[in-house]
């Protein structure tokens, strides 16, 4: 009888919260809340994931990271590389009807590199002037050759927007942005949820199956997957490496991943204030020594269930542009010695920093006991966040865990970061092959060209350490059966286009 | 009365300039830059210097200071930096959430704690007192993130009752809403009604205790009557303190329920700002906290009066 009553209450309880939903709706779990929703000024990586849904570029990638056309159709490079002309897809109309032409996409490339506090200035700086040549071309003229331009065109940078939409609202364009993507933005309630609607005009409506997609914020990963296994969530990304075993045993769920365009490692101080004076700061063979102390693939298995991808550059040994002749290093204890030996600094000691979480914790606790066997001394400051980027970029550190999370062309991995006037450079590294060979990088579009400098970059930097790379994340994502069409890419970013319900 | 109100009402405006001002300096100690935790991965020094310009951040801190009080006495408690948007705006659109979240907590509360403490107290020793005091110990014992996972896991994941997650206005749906409501409200109340539990027991005992107790079963009245009219409310006067308080508690203390159960509340709101270092944000989330908090101080004041008729002489 009490089993009996039991059931009627949960029956009851059931009825009660059950919702009818006859339109489709996707709902996706983001760990993050974007902040300002404006191509222009937009800052962070889960930012990005919205736009995918509802705001074109003009070029995409494909999972192999090759190019893919969207808003523009054809690209050519003028032959001394300083004029890049693109055509523009025709029949294309941004979500408040207005055509999508020449003037437009000027319009966006305009707004990108004139507005204020634009975070896209600094990515296409190369080019010097947009032109309309018809309705449907436009040239942009560069003031030197930049070869990862067509890369950032990929991007937000590539993103086009409503010219009247953007004149109306001005700086407030990110409180209800109008692009030409598949969806449009319809609804955002801060922390809690972004939601886009089917847009019927779009120019490949016939891959646009769903009526609505839902983006709701769940920082927490346990949350997030309990979400998903309750049915509240249909998609989930950044599983935790963790919880991938456990997630393949479910039968209800299914697993998605690839390799990121993201990179973790050690950068060090070697010149950047007071800090840098200790021997692992001045002393190539000291960093060596650390590096050879250090077994990736250990910190792999042990810290993230093997899930990750163990590296040595800015790119991952599956990237196009990885330097083959710079292998991993495989740990050797006895080698580390004699390069402390030799330096004369059989026991060096110094401070790691790294961000809160438990992560990067794990990571550098085993990376400190890995590294005492070979004589190091290494104390663990773990830092806040916002503070920890402070203190990097004033020198307040001597080593420092952290990761950048990555951009299609190899450039956006390293250019910033080790070139002597690069505004990431901490560690204030400078050599001048490294410079020479990145800065001869950007000026062809040859890919096999581009391989060669950054070989030699590569070579040079396999000399120095200035950044220790330890691994490479893996964008994981969990979903429901029912979901198909999805496809991870290694940007990290989730395309709704082409994605349905069985 | 009235000359007490008003006394009471004038004491809150320098109690809200020293929050003001605490509120604004405790801020400034906050290690990390805003702009170059707002400016991205990229940290492009143009951008740097325009988000300082544009937020004041340039300036010294008095002048900041200043530019921010003149705002909030125009009703402008300034524009978050990460989202763009009016400080004002988002505190009332999270505001109904947390209200609503802690009203019903309170609920929860009460309707546990104060029928768990007057059974104790008048069941003083016996096996119901034992097990509102086990009762108690356990609420007050158990964190709410944990109690609120393993809700999670046996109502939404398991059982498929209720959902994990996700925010609807009532207004849109009561039904939704309620549904959304239950589980957090539940562990966010829990802690509380153990607290309530607690002092209602201690006050009851001691109520019974009394002279005029004694008298009133003396005189004959049902032992209902007793406990009920005589005992409990006279009783209940330090337990409405104690509401208020951790009332007041529950609009910033639902911080780590809200994050559990991905509530869009001041909770979650505050939490986001401290980490981004969105500075308008969290000085308004406060200001407005403390003002809340004064206020229902003030509100628990005056429910004395109108519980205790003593103090109304």
């Amino acid at each position: 009888m009490r089993g009996y009553r039991t059931l009627i209450l949960a029956g009851a309880i059931a009825a009660w919260t059950g919702a009818a939903a006859a339109e489709t709706t996707l709902h996706i779990g983001l760990a993050e809340d974007p902040d300002i929703l404006d191509p222009t000024l937009a800052r962070t990586f889960v930012g990005r994931i919205v736009f995918a849904g509802f705001c074109d570029k003009l070029f995409d990638i494909a999972p192999d990271l090759k190019l893919v056309p969207q808003l523009a159709t054809e690209y050519k490079w003028s032959p001394d590389n300083k004029a890049l002309t693109l055509t523009l897809r025709q029949g294309v109309k941004f979500q408040d009807g207005t055509p999508f032409n020449a003037e437009a996409a000027k319009f966006s490339l305009d707004r990108h590199l004139t507005m204020k506090g634009s975070n896209r200035k600094n990515e296409i700086s190369a080019v010097a002037k947009v032109e309309v040549v018809d309705d449907h071309t436009i040239k942009l003229d560069l003031s030197e050759p930049f070869a990862p331009l067509i890369a950032q065109l990929t991007d937000r940078a590539g993103m086009m927007v409503s010219p009247k939409a953007a004149k109306e609202l001005g700086d407030k364009f990110g409180t209800h942005p109008v692009c030409a993507g598949p969806y449009k933005f319809a609804e955002r309630v801060a922390q809690d949820h972004i939601t886009l609607e089917r847009f019927a005009d779009y120019w490949d409506k016939a891959n646009v199956h769903l009526d609505k997609v839902e983006y709701r914020i769940i920082p927490d990963s346990t949350v997030r997957l309990a979400n998903l296994r309750s049915g509240q969530l249909d998609l989930i990304e950044r599983v935790a490496a963790t919880d991938v075993a456990g997630i393949k045993q479910d039968k209800s769920l299914k697993l998605a991943s690839i390799v990121s365009l993201a990179y973790q490692g050690i950068t060090i101080n070697v010149n950047n204030g007071p800090l840098s004076k200790n021997p692992l700061g001045q002393d190539a063979r000291v960093r060596k020594a650390l590096e050879l102390s250090i077994d990736r693939d250990a910190i792999n298995q042990v810290v993230f269930n093997g899930e990750f991808l163990p590296g040595n550059q800015w790119v991952s040994p599956e990237n196009p542009y990885y330097a083959k002749s710079v292998p991993i290093p495989k740990r050797d204890i006895a080698k580390a010695k004699e390069l402390l030996k030799e330096a004369g600094q059989p026991n060096p000691s110094f401070t790691l920093m790294l961000p809160v979480g438990p992560e990067n914790e794990q990571v550098s606790q085993v990376i400190q006991s890995m590294a005492k066997e070979a004589g190091f001394d290494i104390k663990l400051q773990a830092t806040e966040f916002a503070r920890s980027l402070d203190l990097s970029e004033q020198g307040q550190m001597q080593a420092f865990d952290i990761g950048w999370s990555g951009r299609t062309d190899p450039d956006g991995n390293i250019y910033a970061l080790i070139s002597c006037k690069g505004t990431l450079n901490d560690g204030h590294y400078c050599n001048e092959t490294v410079d020479k060979e990145l800065n001869l990088a950007r000026t062809t579009s040859d890919p096999a060209e581009r391989l060669k400098h950054y070989t030699a970059v590569a070579e040079q930097l396999a000399k120095d350490d200035p950044i220790i790379y330890l691994y490479h994340r893996k964008w994981i994502y969990a979903f429901s059966p029912k979901v198909t069409g999805f496809v991870p890419v290694p940007d990290g970013l989730i395309r709704v286009k082409g994605v349905s319900f069985k | 009365m009235l000359a007490y109100l008003l006394r009471r009402l004038a004491l809150i405006v320098p109690t809200l300039f020293f929050v003001s001002v605490i509120i604004f300096g405790l801020q400034q100690l906050l290690p990390g830059d805003p702009a170059l935790a707002m400016a991205g991965e990229e940290r492009d020094p143009q951008v740097i210097a325009f988000i300082r310009h544009k937020y004041h951040l340039d300036q010294p801190l008095p002048v900041r200071y200043g530019l921010w009080v003149a705002g909030v006495l125009h009703g402008d408690l300034g524009e978050s930096i990460r989202i763009n948007r009016p400080v004002l705006d988002l505190i009332l659109e999270k505001l109904p959430v947390t209200a609503e979240l802690a009203g019903l907590a309170m609920c929860f509360a009460l309707l546990i704690g104060i029928p768990a403490g007057v059974l104790s107290a008048v069941k003083n020793g016996t096996v119901w007192d034992y097990g509102a005091n086990v009762f108690a110990l356990w609420g007050l014992s158990t964190p709410n993130f944990w109690l609120g996972f393993l809700m999670i896991l046996l109502f939404s994941v398991q059982l498929g009752l209720l959902p994990a997650s996700g925010f609807v206005s009532p207004f849109e749906d009561l039904r939704q809403n309620l549904g959304a409501m239950i589980m957090p409200a539940f562990v966010l109340g829990n802690a509380i009604a153990a607290v309530m539990m607690r002092h209602t027991r201690s006050a009851m005992l001691q109520v019974m205790s009394t002279d005029y107790i004694r008298t009133a079963r003396a005189k004959g009245l049902v032992e209902r009557i007793v406990v009920l009219k005589h005992g409990l409310r006279n009783a209940l006067v330090p337990v409405v303190t104690l509401g208020a308080l951790e009332f007041g508690q529950l609009l910033s203390g639902a911080v780590l329920t809200e994050q559990v159960f991905t509530i869009p509340g001041f909770g979650k709101l505050i939490v986001d700002a401290v980490f981004n270092r969105d500075y308008a944000v969290v000085q308004g989330v406060v200001l407005f906290t403390a003002t809340a908090y004064i206020v229902l101080n003030l509100l628990a004041d005056i429910a004395y009066f109108l519980v205790n008729p003593r103090l109304r002489a």
